[in-house]
């Protein structure tokens, strides 16, 4: 399978790209590693006439310790968030979460900016990064803005970035207690999307963030587990409150009431593995 | 637009389409095809490469996105004396291969393998080898070839 045609340019800074974007208009898109982007081209899902490769935007990929939270350039590798050792010191949810993704052809290509723009529900970084509260820092014509992951993610592909404009960081906060994580992710075979993904981080003394893959339109923040726990529950208990709040659809990997089933137990499983951690 | 890639060490220069995938630039502007074309999906790994050292799978990356960058195909590993890779002649000793098709994706996700991480066990072999597929289902000589490779030091 070959894309649709259409013509390619190359951006070394961001503000090249963004002026790229600028004079193509909406029917331009970013290109960051293309792991998702060329296969939904081939399938005709997308057909942009104008591709923006950010591949030579040599400054969006870092991964730099700022103190309290951790800056990450949105074209940083899936396999360089995988292996970063400060990741996997100070946040090793998001490491561990970046080496979940895929397999290791597609982590050496892929971004972590270019998973959060495309915002697939079924991906797991966005629900990592929802548990975290990272904040994505975004740049258009009209400057600089700040995006809490709580209000980046609209619904399935669709984000809080307005047309023209650059994921251009990720800034993830350091948890109280970098060893309370866990990631679980149910597939049924190794590299496929997860049918369900549940992401936990436990912080002593400002509770337990857990959040929620492929269990609606967007990733979802498990609120009402979080709640129980906060109140006291066992982690039995409060992940009988897993699907509670979601939309998870049924598709013919899983019924909904499937996904609902598992988003049960891998949260109960996640609950348990972040305390035997801490 | 023209795109200059150095393949196995040698340059190639050509002009394609913009939509022109790596893996169709290697095999049909470089003539070089021992890189497979499976699922073009993204999953199977037939079409494994190496784009300046890393595994990718070059149905899954534009040619003019490797422009001017390094790629290994199957093709470059041997020496020029003709004296097989490590890898390959692990999977030759260990019967790595059944018909055959997944073989140099295979192997060339092993050399990628071993570059980061040059002793594995062989639960990471698996791991390291989950985005390559082989129908045949002859998984368990290319572990063992890896493993091989690996005990020789091949990095």
């Amino acid at each position: 399978m070959i894309p649709p045609a259409f013509t390619y340019v190359r951006a070394t800074s961001v503000d090249e790209a963004l002026g790229l974007a600028a004079e193509h208009g909406e029917d331009a898109k970013f290109l960051a590693g293309g792991q998702s982007l060329l296969p939904l081209m081939k399938l005709r899902f997308a057909s942009p006439t104008v591709l923006i490769d950010l591949g030579r935007v040599s400054d969006l990929s870092y991964v730099r310790d700022e103190g309290t939270y951790v800056a990450i350039g949105a074209m940083t590798r899936h396999h360089d968030v995988a292996t970063a050792a400060l990741l996997l010191s100070d946040v090793p949810l998001l490491a561990h979460t970046a080496q979940a993704v895929g397999d290791p052809q597609i982590r050496h290509r892929g971004t972590i900016g270019g998973s959060v723009a495309h915002a697939d529900a079924a991906a797991d970084l966005p629900a990592t990064l929802l548990a975290l509260d990272a904040t994505f820092v975004v740049r258009g014509a009209n400057g600089e803005r700040s995006v809490p992951a709580a209000e980046f993610f609209k619904s399935i592909f669709e984000t809080a970035l307005e047309p023209g404009e650059l994921l251009t960081e990720i800034q993830v906060p350091k948890p109280a207690n970098p060893a309370a994580w866990s990631f679980q992710k149910f597939t049924k075979r190794a590299i496929d999307f997860a049918i369900v993904g549940v992401a936990v981080q436990a912080s002593p003394g400002q509770g337990t963030s857990v959040a929620l893959v492929n269990m609606g339109s967007t990733p979802l923040r498990a609120a009402a587990v979080e709640s129980a726990l906060a109140s006291g529950a066992s982690a039995a208990d409060a992940a009988a409150h897993a699907a509670d709040g979601t939309s998870a659809g049924s598709d013919i990997h899983a019924s909904k009431a499937y996904r609902e089933h598992l988003a049960r137990v891998l949260v109960r499983r996640a609950l348990e593995e972040a305390a035997a951690r801490s | 637009m023209k795109v200059s890639l150095t393949v196995n060490g040698k340059d190639v220069t050509a002009d394609v389409e913009d939509r022109t995938l790596l893996v169709h630039f290697l095999r049909d502007t470089a003539d070089l095809t021992a890189t497979n074309i499976g699922c073009d999906t993204t999953s199977c790994g037939a079409c494994t490469v190496l784009l300046d050292g890393d595994s990718v799978k070059s149905c899954t990356v534009l040619a003019a996105q490797a422009d001017g960058r390094s790629v290994t195909t199957l093709e470059g590993l041997a020496s020029d004396s003709g004296e097989m890779h490590p890898v390959q002649r692990a999977f030759h000793n260990e019967h790595g291969l059944q018909c055959g098709y997944c073989t140099p994706g295979m192997v060339m996700a092993i050399v990628s393998l071993l570059r980061e991480n040059p002793s594995p066990t062989e639960a990471e072999v698996r791991t390291g080898l989950e985005g390559n597929i082989c129908r045949c289902t002859g998984y368990h000589n290319i572990v063992k070839a890896a493993l091989a490779a690996a005990s020789e030091g091949v990095q």
